[in-house]
């Protein structure tokens, strides 16, 4: 008993190390993402003022980076309800130290990922059109719909789990941090004191929260796929794309967790909780992925390239041969195959492989994002000469403020709040030293234990 | 096909089709273009958020964007904004080609027609059946069946009311695939001068 209250006060004293120790390293790294920020600031007032002719974008390619960056955020968005939805509806007990990062995540590159569409607009003086005038019948505004939605329900799925550790803040913090963290903690932790009703609603809260959640994410990621599907264009008429956006979505929300978690384990000390199994774990799961987004691209490859209808040899011939070829062999061979490999090679199976392996994914699936937008909208509709785009530095400047945005908001977040859930990771332990009487990974899994043994 | 096999060239000129099943007004978020009675398709640009999904979804890539300040000359500044004129035009908004409804209320024809020194360019009621270039008179279901006329894409099912009509006067004009071509000294220049509807 005395060694599991060790371990307690240990796991606490780790969700709360970031919170009390700030260095300087901290505020160096949030001086540089702000410098890159008001960097990206600087080129969208230029974008506003004189339009977005500062862009690539033109006539006949109309949509470029920005759109890809919007699908990229909004993918990686669904890290947080693959991990910690689908794997807590499937019990597995190894996701509790992941699951508040992947939450985390999910509402950060919501956020980033609604804002480029804000950005890609004409008008964005006119957003609230949308509300005022908005019809049923358009991609545009399901979209809307699905990504508000989504975005509501995971700020839910992400608080709620979070109100015991944020009554553990209070409880601990409390009279000893500034004060607005107490206020903060004391309002958000809503009188939570861990009673057995309190428990009970809390725990059929999560019950709900995690099954409604996965609906929703599917849909945000079928019904942004559908804004290309529901268009005329030859690369895009197909019925396969919901799917394979999902799959992309997840499978690039899995590698991004895995780069955030090394960064976190690395930056404040999680080893004991971020073990080489979560990574094995995670970087398994990206193998899955991968292998279904093979499939995914050989049933789309094979049913347009058999027939070659017109616009498919074109299309086929800037993506492999062509234009685009050394980058879209670079997502193919890395972005998919290579995962695969790290994962099936018993030397690389462990975390600097899967990190690797998680850093080609998120690269190559961004490429892959950009090639679905532009090399969609390149396949000439009319018998004309091809026309091309290059993105401008404004939407290079964009792009790396958006990414800063995004680790931003994660660095700012890991600050305030508890990055790991304490309350699930403690009764998860108790449940091994209970089940057990030592400490064993627990057999809720029993095809990846195996495979990792 | 390789540019020197091509015997003979002409010109179609690609319009917005004003299709009865608009890809374009059907995909618009907030009803910024729409189809008219009338059987045009047209644009507000004051409602138009520019986000473009309509220029990814016309299969005529006949939409065209105000990316930066359009240029607009100093009259058009006087013009009071309506859908049907497009003029002065917004930035950051969608245009295109419209069939100029304000004229046909002014009761002539669109710049287009009136500008064709051939008399290519026929413009009508496809409900009453009747059609003009400025010159002829014709009736259109008569003339299209007799043209052979066909419509761009009309496999795709977006029904549009642009009409080409195959074979005519291919011989005339310039060499469109020669990128030194010379002026051509026009034929029918002539006949343009004592045209009805050239000087308005």
């Amino acid at each position: 008993m005395e060694a599991l209250n060790d371990w307690e006060r240990r796991l606490e004293e780790t969700a709360l190390a970031p919170i009390r120790r700030t260095g300087p390293r901290f505020w160096a790294v949030v001086a540089f993402l702000l410098a890159v920020i008001g960097w990206g600031a600087y080129a969208y007032s230029v974008q506003l003022r004189d339009g977005l002719v500062v862009t690539g974008m033109r006539d006949r390619i109309s949509w470029g980076l920005y759109i890809a960056t919007f699908v990229f955020f909004i993918g990686i968005s669904h890290a947080g309800t693959l991990i910690s939805a689908i794997l807590r509806v499937s019990q597995a007990r190894w996701r509790t130290p992941v699951t508040r990062m992947a939450e985390f995540v999910t509402v950060v590159a919501l956020v980033c990922g609604a804002s480029y569409v804000i950005i890609d607009l004409g008008r964005p003086d006119r957003l609230l059109h949308v509300v005022a005038y908005g019809r049923w019948q358009s991609p545009i505004v399901w979209d809307v719909l699905a990504i508000t939605t989504y975005l509501t329900g995971s700020i839910t799925y992400l608080f709620v789990p979070m109100i015991p550790d944020l009554a553990l803040f209070r409880d601990r913090l409390g009279g000893r941090t500034s004060r607005w963290r107490g206020w903060l903690y004391r309002t958000l932790a809503i009188g939570w004191n861990g009673n057995a009703a309190q428990r009970r609603s809390l725990a059929s809260a999560i019950g709900v929260l995690m099954i409604l959640i996965i609906p929703i994410a599917v849909s945000v990621h079928t019904v942004v796929s559908w804004i290309f599907a529901m268009t005329m264009r030859v690369p895009w008429d197909s019925a396969l794309f919901g799917a394979f956006f999902v799959a992309g979505a997840i499978f690039s929300g899995i590698a991004i967790l895995i780069v955030v978690m090394a960064i976190l384990r690395r930056a404040y000390h999680l080893e004991e909780y971020l073990t080489e199994k979560h990574f094995v774990y995670l970087g398994l799961l990206l193998a899955t992925f991968a292998a279904i987004m093979i499939y995914a691209n050989i049933s789309e490859f094979m049913t347009h390239g058999y027939k070659l209808r017109e616009g498919v040899e074109f299309h086929f011939r800037q993506l492999f041969l062509a234009e685009f070829a050394p980058l879209f062999w670079f997502y193919l061979l890395g972005g998919l195959i290579a995962p695969i490999v790290i994962a099936l090679l018993p030397a690389t199976r462990n975390v600097r492989g899967f990190v690797a392996a998680a850093a080609l994914v998120t690269v190559a699936m961004w490429i892959e994002r950009y090639f679905i937008v532009v090399t969609g909208l390149r396949v000439p509709l009319m018998p004309y000469e091809p026309a091309s785009y290059a993105p401008t530095w404004v939407e290079w400047s964009l792009l790396a403020a958006g990414l800063a945005l995004f680790a931003l908001l994660i660095t700012v977040f890991t600050k305030v709040f508890p990055i790991i859930a304490v309350w699930e990771v403690a009764e998860d332990h108790e449940a091994t030293v209970a089940g057990s009487g030592t400490v064993q990974p627990a057999p809720e899994t029993p095809k990846l234990a195996g495979e990792v043994g | 096909m390789p540019k020197e096999e091509i015997l003979r060239s002409f010109y179609v000129p690609k319009l917005c089709n004003l299709c009865e099943h608009s890809p374009c007004s059907q995909v618009c978020p907030v009803g910024a273009t729409f189809s008219t009675p009338e059987g045009t398709v047209l644009i507000d640009q004051e409602r138009c958020i520019g986000c473009r999904i309509c220029m990814a979804a016309c299969p005529y890539d006949r939409r065209f964007f105000n990316w930066g300040n359009a240029p607009i000359p100093p009259e058009a500044l006087l013009a009071d904004y309506s859908a049907e004129h497009q003029i002065p035009a917004k930035k950051g908004t969608v245009m295109k080609c419209d069939f100029c409804p304000d004229m046909a209320r002014a009761g002539t024809l669109p710049y287009c027609a009136q500008g064709c020194p051939n008399g290519a360019i026929y413009y009508g009621d496809l409900e009453e059946d009747i059609a003009t270039n400025g010159t002829a008179l014709v009736s259109v279901s008569r003339f299209l069946s007799e043209n052979d006329a066909y419509r761009l894409k009309d496999d795709l099912g977006t029904k549009p009311r642009v009409f080409y009509i195959p074979g005519h006067g291919e011989a005339v004009g310039r060499d469109a695939f020669t990128p030194d071509r010379q002026p051509t000294e026009w034929p029918w220049m002539e006949r343009a001068e004592g045209a009805a509807t050239w000087k308005r």
